[in-house]
């Protein structure tokens, strides 16, 4: 089929859900051993969104996410070592402990990046296909937003930018049903937040968001026309948060059957399943084993790690702006 | 009198004023069924129902615009912003709507209320941990609060609901738990615009809001070890300031220490600096000394964040500056 990702690229899709899996997991319990700082929000259920949509890009494309970014951090190729201590606050981290895990930022991998104000990454990332644009390459921009951003009124006015101006841009909506412990009913009338691209002039895509390769065909698709001048496309995957909101969510909202049904189709088990004709069982094991043993390390080598000690910027630092800079 | 959280302190202020007065509703993100994300509303939407307590979508330039029309067309709406981080969305109805509607059309009243929580220490990284007193203290009409106490945060909060203009109601994300006795009396307010000595001291005097009034007790208790009695003051309300204490307190200790968790260019801490300089400079001995914290984001990994957060000892070190 047109668009489908080889066997290689599943595998590789496969192994990095497998690796935010286990990160997430790891993150919890080091969360329930009081080992971690702030909220953490985890992506447990949702991987294939962010594994599935970033396999379709390069090193030059740009990404921005959301305060929940785990997927897109490691699916666009942000090294696990690196994210794994920016978590932890450690020196050896991302941003050398400064941003935390809602703010990773790498450009050179083109993840600028995670945004924890909700609504952000939708004009960050039309900005970058606006600069796109006005270059004149080939790249596409992605922006990853939840069904709660959705409803931010700066949606509507970079949505309507970007059909308008047929930017290179295409928007995947996570729709994992809740807006922080808010359920989608509470916050739209309508279900499908998709028809809304018709009044931007963009086609839209409902996708099962729980399996990558129905991501990365999508997603596929929305890039080329993305990189053919095209303009933008709307990507609505349907998802589920099996996790809290976050570390600190005091939960009481999410059905035992929802949970039980979604759980039926955890993306990981679809993935093995979608695979279980190509490769062999023995295989897929040892990939998984091999991803969580990769995570496993990277814990170990951040808790390790020294934590990050404090400079006072100089008057040479962007933020040397006041007379004195204390 | 009852010992209670913080947060519960606010939650009773917020029933007393949804029970005397039908007017009064709840709006704002997960403040419904959840009860807020610092559970404030706990329990509310149950009490006074869904029309009277809404849990909204995430559009908080929408909701701020909202507040202040429905305030100044017969109700009396308390906006929940969640994080003071968010406040830069919610501006232009603060400083283009709400700011000059009193003046221009005379009889009109905006009895809005807007809640929000801010500060560091949690680690909630740069978009989570600002304090943004200077960006709302900075606009004509609109009041500023920002209480330390479960007393004052009670009697603030009822204060605030009945007032007849925009108050902005700061708190804190680390006060919440901070329990003490609060009064079961739904009469009993705690008046805008007054400030409170919370440590009478003769050498200097540090003026204070929010979590920045418990840092600056440390330090007082600090000094004292070394011999220097200052004085501590909560000015509970950032916008109109209490100048008599103010003055008053300078005029006994001539030497002023201002705390501030924002920045410090522009800052709150700046306006409290010039404003006692136009009030007081003849009673001073020494320029007045600013905490804040630096021009710079919060960071997320704790020993930065530690070292860029105003404290105790910073705040004694300035006020032993001031009487070198
Ligand atoms: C402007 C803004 N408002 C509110 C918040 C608080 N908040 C953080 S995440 C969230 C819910 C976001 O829902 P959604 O976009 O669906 O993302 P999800 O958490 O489901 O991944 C809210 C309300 C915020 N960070 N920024
Ligand atoms: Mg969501």
């Amino acid at each position: 089929m047109k668009n489908s990702p080889s066997l290689d690229e599943q595998l590789e899709m496969h192994r990095k859900m497998v690796i935010v899996r286990r990160l997430e997991e790891r993150l919890g319990e080091l969360h329930k051993a009081g080992r971690t700082r702030g909220p953490i929000h985890r992506c447990d259920g949702q991987e294939a969104v962010g594994i599935g949509a970033t396999a379709v890009l390069g090193t030059s494309d740009f990404v921005t996410s959301t305060h929940r970014g785990h997927a897109h951090y490691i699916g666009k190729g942000v090294d696990i070592r690196g994210v794994t201590a920016e978590i932890l606050g450690r020196a050896t981290g991302t941003c050398g402990g400064r941003a935390g895990h809602m703010l990773i930022g790498d450009r050179d991998n083109g993840m600028i990046g995670g945004n924890a104000i909700v609504g952000g990454s939708i004009p960050a990332a039309t900005g970058m296909a606006l600069s796109i644009q006005v270059r004149g390459t080939a790249d596409v921009a992605m922006c990853f937003f939840g069904d709660g951003a959705a409803q931010t009124g700066i949606c509507h006015e970079s949505m309507n930018m970007a059909g308008l101006w047929k930017l290179p841009v295409v928007f995947i909506l996570e729709h994992n049903q809740f807006g922080l412990t808010v359920h989608h009913t509470v916050q739209s009338p309508v279900a499908d937040l998709s028809i809304r691209a018709a009044g931007y002039a963009m086609p839209a895509e409902i996708v099962d968001g729980n399996d990558t390769v129905a991501m990365y065909r999508a997603v596929a698709t929305a890039v080329e026309r993305a990189r053919r001048g095209e303009g933008p496309t709307l990507i609505e995957a349907k998802t589920y948060r099996m996790q809290g909101f976050s570390t600190s969510d005091m939960g009481g909202y999410q059905s035992d059957a929802d949970l039980a049904e979604w759980n039926r189709r955890d993306p990981i088990q679809v993935s093995r399943r979608g695979l279980a004709d190509a490769v062999s069982a023995e295989r897929l094991d040892q990939i998984e084993a091999g991803a969580v043993a990769e995570v496993d390390a990277a814990v170990e080598e951040a808790l390790a790690a020294p934590l990050p000690t404090f400079e006072l910027f100089t008057r040479s630092s962007p933020y040397a702006t006041a007379p004195e800079a204390v | 009198m009852a010992m209670m959280r913080y947060a519960e302190a606010l939650n009773q202020a917020l029933r007393e004023e949804m029970q005397r007065d039908s007017s009064v509703f709840l709006f704002g993100e997960d403040i419904g069924r959840y009860g807020g994300v610092f559970k404030v509303t706990k329990g509310l939407m149950d009490e006074f129902g869904e029309s009277r307590v809404r849990d909204t979508p995430i559009s908080e330039q929408a909701l701020a615009a909202m507040a202040v029309t429905a305030s100044m067309t017969g109700t009396r709406p308390v906006l929940e912003i969640m994080y003071a981080d968010f406040m830069p969305l919610v501006l232009d109805a603060l400083i283009n709507q709400a700011s000059i509607y009193e003046y221009l059309w005379q009889n009109v009243t905006m009895p809005f209320v807007l809640r929000t929580q801010g500060g560091g220490g949690a680690g909630a990284g740069a978009q989570h941990s600002k304090s943004l007193d200077s960006l709302v203290a900075h606009i004509p009409g609109i009041k500023v609060v920002a209480p330390v106490t479960p007393a004052d945060a009670k009697g603030l909060l009822k204060s605030a609901i009945r007032d007849s203009q925009p108050v902005i109601f700061l708190e804190h994300k680390l006060l919440y738990n901070l329990r003490d006795e609060v009064s079961d009396d739904p009469e009993l307010l705690v008046p805008i615009g007054k400030a409170k000595t919370v440590r009478e001291g003769t050498d200097v005097s540090i003026f204070a809001t929010s979590r920045m009034v418990l840092e600056s007790q440390k330090a007082a208790e600090l000094l004292a070890q070394d011999g220097i009695s200052a004085e501590v003051i909560d000015l509970r309300t950032l916008r109109p300031l209490d100048l008599d204490a103010i003055t008053a307190s300078i005029a006994r200790t001539h030497h002023a220490v201002v705390v501030n968790e924002g920045w410090r260019f522009c800052g709150y801490a700046a306006e409290l600096s010039a404003t006692i300089m136009d009030f007081a400079f003849d009673n001073l001995d020494a320029p007045v000394a600013r905490v804040t914290l630096p021009d710079m984001p919060v960071p997320y990994a704790e020993p930065l964040e530690l070292s860029v957060l105003p404290n105790a000892a910073r705040i004694a070190d300035a006020a032993r500056a001031t009487l070198k």
